[in-house]
């Protein structure tokens, strides 16, 4: 069995489970945010059953139009505090929490051999510990609130093998753009991608959780790695509670292979409107940009502002763009004051935000106004993703967008930063 | 038998253009259809009229996990949405709210928006009653079609409950 297999099958009390085959798994964490929780609340309410099935497995963190954007939002944070206060559920309140995929793994919620499901479809991310971690609505969360499992279709893996080294200005994030642009926005459709090799081995955790974020811009169920030293140094310190490493098997069938050499990979811009449209940051040609972002579940961790900050070090913002740094929490948020980087980013004339998910979905904190171009290091740059439908939204790297920042058009780290 | 006039969209229709971000903190399904479309096709809900039917080439519903999509498409009048493929968790949440989705590629490629179709979701049975055509869509797993005779997902689980406690 693949390393996805061998998850859902301890978790639905099976020996051996295949692809196609249709499981009750039990769930580890069940994830929601101030956009899936209320639905999923009211949907809840409907079952009648008073009490959640186990109140330390059911997590809600606010981060979406956070802090409260408006009065709506408001009335929603109020309905979750209500919620978990009466249900005693996990709660991240603002300024104790951040974006939910960044927070979660640093407070060890998420661990190795788990199910996570989420209310968020970048709940892949936690592939990156060894989970098996997918996006899920609303009304799968009530269900699963109320009994403790979903029902789930185990998923062909497909093994992504990645050979090589990688070259300077190069993370995760452009790992995962140029296989999303090979393979395409539906190249995993309904599949786990497993993702290994030795530029894996030599990736970053913070690295990892770029690319398992990004497996469902492939269409993926789940992005997994498989759990090295890295992991355990990282899990170490951090779980509270005992976790179980699966290994795929040697004779693990995929339902394909794919491998890469990404010695030589340039850094990679996922031009509008599609994270499967990139090309190396050397042939952008001269896009002209107006705010730069920096941040999110996908780039918002202490590796992403470290890159960020060593390019705005002593460099000031183009006087036509507007550059905002989001740290993904606020544990990241401190690290990154204790090593001098908001100073650096402020300096700069970047606006540094509390953590938020808002300009990344258009929600609040950085949304476009029609015509306007952002480079950024979020996940989507879909139709309107970041605001007016007129707007225009490139994906990269935190060293592009930083660079691009200082010069106002779409620039190579190297032109900054030799 | 559901009937209705067909409105075609292309490849990897997402969750942002089905519902736009900025109105996620609406959970109200009438409100929510008010914006549905609205940023690839202003004209979708002078156009639309209850029963009619969604049509989409591949990857349909890709993006967020946001059920706010498949609501809004609901409450807009879309009877059922009729692809070659859908995106995972559009999928699951639209069976889980009740539309019914019906991956077809023959009835995708041979109808236009504006024909008229006839749909029997028991047996799958498409009909392009414009051309004159009949089709037959890939029909449910038995374990999704005891999720959608139980009325949805709700429904389904009060059910799996009730049993555990019997």
């Amino acid at each position: 069995m693949t390393l996805a297999e061998k998850i859902l099958a301890a978790h639905a009390d099976r020996k051996k489970v295949s692809p196609g085959e249709f499981v009750n798994a039990k769930v580890d964490v069940v994830l929601s945010n101030d956009i899936t929780a209320p639905i999923a609340i009211k949907e809840f309410q409907k079952i009648g059953t008073s009490r959640v099935f186990d109140p330390e497995k059911i997590v809600m963190v606010l981060d979406h139009f956070m802090p409260s954007r408006d009065i709506a939002s408001a009335e929603i944070a109020k309905m979750m505090r209500e919620f978990c206060r009466e249900q005693k559920v996990v709660f991240f309140e603002i300024g104790k929490a951040g974006i939910e995929h960044v927070l979660l793994p640093e407070q060890g919620i998420v661990l190795p051999g788990q199910v996570v499901i989420g209310g968020d479809s970048h709940t892949c991310t936690y592939g990156a510990v060894g989970a098996f971690a997918t996006g899920v609505g609303s009304t799968d969360l009530a269900a699963a609130m109320a009994t403790g499992d979903l029902w789930m279709k185990v998923p062909p893996t497909i093994k992504f093998v990645y050979h090589g080294s990688l070259g300077k200005w190069v993370g995760g994030k452009d790992l995962i753009l140029h296989t999303i642009s090979n393979i395409g926005v539906d190249g995993a459709l309904y599949s786990a991608m497993e993702f290994t090799g030795e530029a894996i081995d030599a990736l970053s955790m913070d690295g990892r959780f770029t690319m398992a974020n990004m497996a469902i811009e492939a269409g993926g169920k789940a992005g997994l790695f498989r759990v090295d030293n890295k992991t355990q140094l990282y899990i170490k310190s951090k779980a509270r509670q005992p976790y179980n490493v699966y290994e795929p098997d040697p004779d693990a069938e995929y339902a394909g292979v794919i491998e890469y050499d990404i010695t030589g990979l340039e850094p990679q811009v996922a031009f509008p409107h599609s994270p499967a449209n990139a090309r190396p940051v050397s042939q952008a040609g001269n896009v002209k940009i107006d705010q730069a972002i920096v941040g999110s579940c996908t780039n918002g961790r202490l590796d992403d502002l470290r890159v960020a900050g060593q390019i705005l070090k002593g460099k000031s913002v183009h006087p036509s763009v507007r550059c905002i740094v989001i740290p993904g929490s606020q544990q990241v948020y401190a690290e990154a004051l204790n090593e001098g980087l908001i100073g650096t980013f402020i300096e700069a004339g970047a606006a540094v935000s509390t953590p938020t998910c808002g300009p990344c979905f258009g929600g609040h904190m950085g949304v476009l106004a029609g015509g306007e171009r952002c480079i950024s290091t979020t996940n989507r740059n879909f139709v309107g993703r970041m605001g007016h439908p007129k707007s225009e939204v490139y994906l990269a790297n935190p060293a592009v967008a930083a660079a691009s920042a200082v010069t106002g058009r779409i620039t190579h780290p190297d032109e900054l930063v030799k | 038998m559901l009937r209705g006039k067909v409105h075609k969209y292309g490849a990897d229709v997402n969750t942002d253009v089905i519902i736009p971000a900025r109105y996620l903190n609406i959970y109200d399904p009438v409100e929510l259809a008010a914006h549905c479309m609205e940023d690839i096709d202003q004209d979708f809900l002078k156009k639309v009229e209850p029963g009619d039917i969604m049509m989409a080439t591949t990857n349909f519903g890709c993006g967020s996990s946001r059920e706010h999509a498949p609501m809004a498409i609901k409450a807009a009048g879309i009877s059922c949405v009729i692809a070659k493929s859908f995106a995972r968790i559009f999928f699951r949440n639209a069976i889980n709210i009740g539309l019914p989705l019906l991956e077809c590629e023959e009835a995708v490629d041979s109808t236009e928006s504006g024909d008229v179709l006839e749909v029997d979701l028991s047996r799958g049975g498409i009909k392009n009653v414009t051309k004159g055509l009949s089709f037959t869509a890939i029909p449910y797993p038995d374990f999704m079609a005891e999720i959608i005779s139980s009325g949805g997902l709700i429904e389904y689980t009060k059910k799996r409950l009730a049993s555990r406690r019997a």
